[in-house]
Formats: C-alpha cells, sequence, structure tokens
C-alpha cells in the first residue's frame, strides 16, 4: 500500500498570527513538503491544480519535474490534473515529458475542478463539466496508446495524424486516478478503462465514501478487469497530530476554527466524529485511518492532507516527521494483515512495464518493446 | 402512506406548529375514511437551526439533518409551514430546502402554508412559497393555507371562510391526490441511475 501526502496549494493566513504567507514562499513550502516526504519515507507526493487565488499550484508539471529533480524515489502526483479545462493533447504532452525527467516515477489524477469562472476562462462551459471529463480522458487515454491518432470530438479541434510526444516512458502511459467526490459518472469512467478511483473523503461522511467506493468497484467488474476487491482505491484524509491529544486539540483548534471549506461552522469535535480529520496523538491518526477499510475495502493508496488551514510550514513538517516515525510504519504493518493475496498494489511503473511486457511475450507482439 | 410536515416556527409551542398540526391531522382523516392509514412525521426545523448551517458552511449534512432530509424526500406526501418573514418564507425554511438535491421532490404533493401576525401578508403563499415548490417540481395542491393571528378567534363572514374550513378543503386536495396515486414504486439508487447514461457513451 502506497502512504502519501497532497497538497491543495492554498495561501491561507495563519490565524494565530495573522501572517499571510507570500506566493513565493508557499509554492518553495510545497516543495520542501514533498522533499520531507521523501525524507520520513512516504511514497507519494501530489499538488493540487488551481488558476485563481488564493492558491499557487497553475503548473503541477513544473514544480513535479523540479521535485523529480531533487528526490529519488517519491512517486509524482497530482490532485487534481483538470481534465475539463486543461486541453488533452497537452496533458499528454506534459505529463510524458514529467514521467521521461522522473523516470517514470509519474502519475496523475484526473479531476473536474468546481471553480465556475475557471470554466469561461479556458473557454469551456461548467454544465459540460461530465462530458468535458469523458471526452478529454478518452483522447487522452488514446495518445499515450496509439502512436498515430485521428480524433474529431465535440469539444475540441480534430486532430489528423496526430502524434503526442515524447512517446510515453517505455510504451507505458502513466497510471492515472479519476477522482471524484460526488459523482458517479466519474466513478463509472474510472471503472470503464480499468484505473484507479480517489474518493476525497476528508469533508465527507462515511457512509457517502462508502456508496462511491462500492459503485467503483462493482462497475470496474463489470467491465472485466478483475474483481470488485481487485479495483483500485485511494482515500485521504487529513490529521494534526501531537504526542499528546490535548495538545494537538488545543494547538488545532483556533487552525480549525477559521479554516477554509469547514472553518465558522461545526465544532471541531463534531467535524472529527463525522469526517476522517483526526486531531489528536499518533495512535488516533492510526485508529482512524485503519477504520477508512472497514467500509472502503482494502485499498491501494493513502493521502494526507497535512498543509492545511494555514499551518506555519515548520509545524507542517513537525507534522510529517510523526507521520514518517510513527504513523505510517505502523499502518504498512496493520494494513497488510489480512490482507487476500490477489488485492493488487497501486500500479507503478515498474509493475505496468512488467505487465506489458508479459502480455507482448504472450501475445508474441513487441507493444511496449 | 407517509405524510411528512416540516414546520419552521420558531417560538414554542408556535402558531406554525399548530397549524402544521391541524392540517396533518385533516389529511390523515380525510384519507382514514377512504382506507388509507396514514404516517404523520413532523420535523421541526427549529431543532435542526445549526445543523442547517452547518451544512451550508461543509457541504454536507450532520446525521440529524441528513435523516430529516433523507424523511421528506422519501415521503409519500409534503405539508410545509413557515412564518412570514420580511415578506416571505423565513430564512430558516428556505435554508433547508436549498440543501435537498434539485429533483429530489420531484412530482411530490405538497400542502402550503403559512402563518403571521397579520392577513396581509397572506400571498407570500402566492408570490412565494408556490413558486418555490414549483420550481423543485412538486404538485402544490390549489388551497393553500395561511393562518393569521386573528384568524385562529374568528369565525366565517359572508365574504370568506374561516380557518377550518380552509384547513379541510386543503385537506381534502390533499388527501384524494395522495390516495389517488397508487404507491408507484420509487425510482432506483441515484448512483446506480446515473451510472447507466456512462455505459450508453460510446468512448475510445
Amino acid at each position: 500500500m502506497q502512504f502519501g501526502i497532497f497538497s491543495v496549494g492554498d495561501v491561507t493566513p495563519d490565524p494565530t498570527t495573522a501572517r499571510t504567507p507570500t506566493e513565493h514562499e508557499r509554492i518553495k513550502a510545497m516543495v520542501a513538503i514533498a522533499l520531507k516526504a521523501e525524507e520520513v519515507g512516504l511514497d507519494v507526493f501530489a499538488t493540487g491544480e488551481h488558476h485563481n487565488p488564493p492558491f499557487v499550484p497553475s503548473s503541477p508539471t513544473t514544480m513535479l519535474g523540479y521535485i523529480a529533480a531533487r528526490t529519488d524515489r517519491l512517486v509524482l502526483s497530482t490532485a487534481t490534473t483538470l481534465i475539463t479545462t486543461s486541453d488533452p493533447v497537452k496533458i499528454a504532452e506534459d505529463f510524458a515529458m514529467l514521467q521521461h525527467l522522473a523516470d517514470g516515477r509519474v502519475d496523475l489524477m484526473m479531476g473536474r475542478g468546481n471553480t465556475g469562472p475557471v470554466y469561461p476562462w479556458f473557454g469551456q462551459d461548467i454544465r459540460q463539466g461530465i462530458n468535458l471529463a469523458i471526452e478529454n480522458y478518452s483522447l487522452l487515454h488514446r495518445m499515450w496508446r496509439e502512436e498515430v491518432v485521428d480524433w474529431e470530438g465535440k469539444f475540441r479541434t480534430p486532430l489528423q495524424g496526430f502524434t503526442s510526444t515524447p512517446r510515453p516512458l517505455d510504451g507505458v502511459a502513466p497510471f492515472v486516478w479519476h477522482g471524484s467526490i460526488r459523482s458517479p459518472e466519474i466513478a463509472e469512467l474510472a471503472g470503464y478503462y480499468g484505473d484507479g478511483f480517489f474518493h476525497n473523503n476528508i469533508f465527507w461522511p462515511a457512509d457517502h465514501t462508502k456508496r462511491m467506493v462500492e459503485l467503483y468497484r462493482t462497475r470496474y467488474a463489470h467491465y472485466g478487469h478483475g474483481t470488485p476487491e481487485q479495483a483500485i482505491v485511494g482515500l485521504g484524509g487529513q490529521v494534526f497530530m501531537r504526542k499528546n491529544s490535548q495538545d494537538a486539540v488545543r494547538e488545532f483548534r483556533p487552525y480549525f476554527d477559521v479554516a477554509p471549506v469547514y472553518g465558522h461552522g461545526p465544532s471541531l469535535e463534531e467535524f472529527t466524529d463525522q469526517t476522517p480529520l483526526t486531531v489528536g496523538s499518533p495512535q488516533q491518526v492510526i485508529e482512524k485511518t485503519l477504520s477508512f477499510r472497514e467500509y472502503a475495502g482494502d485499498y491501494q493508496r493513502q493521502l494526507f492532507l497535512m498543509d492545511h488551514a494555514g499551518l506555519p510550514l515548520k509545524t507542517v513538517l513537525e507534522q510529517l516527521d510523526l507521520l514518517g516515525e510513527e504513523v505510517v510504519p505502523v499502518l504498512r504493518e496493520e494494513f497488510a494483515k489480512g490482507r487476500p493475496a490477489d488485492v493488487p498494489e497501486a500500479p507503478t511503473h515498474r509493475s505496468l512495464l512488467a505487465a506489458a511486457s508479459e502480455a507482448s511475450e504472450a501475445s508474441g507482439d513487441g507493444v511496449a518493446a | 402512506m407517509r405524510l411528512v410536515a416540516v414546520s419552521a416556527g420558531l417560538s414554542t409551542p408556535s402558531s406554525t406548529r399548530l397549524l402544521t398540526d391541524r392540517l396533518t391531522d385533516t389529511v390523515r382523516d380525510e384519507l382514514a375514511g377512504q382506507g388509507h392509514e396514514t404516517e404523520v412525521d413532523v420535523i421541526e426545523l427549529r431543532a435542526l437551526a445549526v445543523a442547517v448551517a452547518n451544512n451550508l458552511v461543509t457541504g454536507f449534512p450532520p446525521p440529524q439533518l441528513a435523516a430529516a432530509i433523507e424523511a421528506v424526500t422519501s415521503a409519500d406526501g409534503l405539508v410545509t409551514v413557515t412564518p412570514v418573514f420580511s415578506a416571505s418564507y423565513s430564512g430558516l425554511f428556505k435554508s433547508f430546502f436549498d440543501l435537498i438535491d434539485p429533483g429530489a421532490l420531484a412530482g411530490k404533493p405538497v400542502l402550503i402554508g403559512a402563518t403571521g401576525g397579520t392577513a396581509r401578508h397572506s400571498l407570500v403563499l402566492e408570490h412565494a412559497l408556490r413558486p418555490l415548490f414549483a420550481y423543485l417540481r412538486t404538485v402544490v395542491i390549489p388551497t393553500a393555507v395561511y393562518a393569521a393571528s386573528e384568524d385562529w378567534g374568528s369565525a366565517s363572514d359572508a365574504h370568506t371562510e374561516g380557518l377550518p374550513a380552509r384547513i379541510n378543503r386543503a385537506g381534502r386536495e390533499m388527501a384524494s391526490l395522495l390516495a389517488a396515486r397508487a404507491t408507484d414504486p420509487r425510482p432506483g439508487d441515484d448512483l446506480a441511475v446515473s451510472g447507466k447514461q456512462l455505459s450508453d457513451l460510446r468512448l475510445d
């Protein structure tokens, strides 16, 4: 199982000091957080994509390319890549390039984006969000698998004799996750292609996550990719830890109370009760995270949101030390217990390459060679 | 049959709840006369006020609110009663219905009612509540019942019916609409239905 972190990339004032980091500080902080993730033994760093303030990550492959050059093991991913408003041709090119530079340590998560004005800013219509995701992804999928593409669709100019360059590393497309919180169509899309499904459950109650993940697993099996239990599932989580849980609550409450998204609403206690947010000791984080398996089944990727609510970089790095030293090693051990042997790990470049070589040997044609 | 009432009164006891109970009792009695047994569930929005605000902020309902939304969306018919505030339904009343998925109430019979200090606000039912429930694609019965403070202590006159007569008329209309509807099986789970859309599309 993979463990990692994902960042929204928001520039949020620290409510305890009223200080707002500059964009430059925030961008450098995201890089420092990614480097720390590798240092403490995590597997994945994923950045969001946004095209409006107060968010900085408008250019994910630029940031991930830089991080790739300064890391050795970390898988670089997104949370999410806007498949609706970005040209799928540019996504194909950018991520193939990143895949080469990072020697395959790349996957990505498709998402639609929910900021209304971003659609018209990029020449699109939010009411077509699902249709854009379906059409653009089908083109992206083809460009990474077919050398020469002839294509016509509703939302983009046709392509005749188009080859996206560079070709994916070793002829193997980056693994794709589809992220959605509420849209069953996206679970269906992930099931159709046999891709991964990431449910960003951090602001949602367990029963909702359970329904979405069950739908994806059912549809994954329906389309013949394996059993429902073999579908590739990712979940989010958000935590704030101190050795002593009372210290965690005391320190995080001022951040919680005014945080973007849920601030000025339910109490910390209500919110931690109803959603994956855990504020407490490393042991409490372990217990809560292990409970995700009860409703999502054995899954492949766990991403934590750690740089949230305006926490200063120093605090986030301390949190990552706790996550890497005290939480993830226990989670790795516990999640492995009772995990059926036929539940796969999250696909990586290496595993996809091996599967492609095996398939081409079996069929005698050298697609992936 | 299951009738769910949504009452947005803020005081205890409230005249809004009083009107709600008169309306649900009448519908139940009318249905009983036609051989239908009715279960009545009254949702007091006052008890959900903080939960409604939290849902507006977080995007998901706390458990007690989720249960209320489920009760409303799965009911065979609704009785909705609000006090008149600033020339319209109360903010809490509107916020509650703002949290229900558009389409979730489509086709549902609704009896609307309102209360106020003066009869001068009675057209709030026609210019605020009826359009709201038309937007939600419900079937709003023709008689809407407004109860001003004075209505609780006055009788009919040569020109207008009294409150009990209006309640009875609305109750009869609602009961006959509910009785006419054989309990249709509810449409399938949202997730399963919209999943089909995609498999109908040609991909690749």
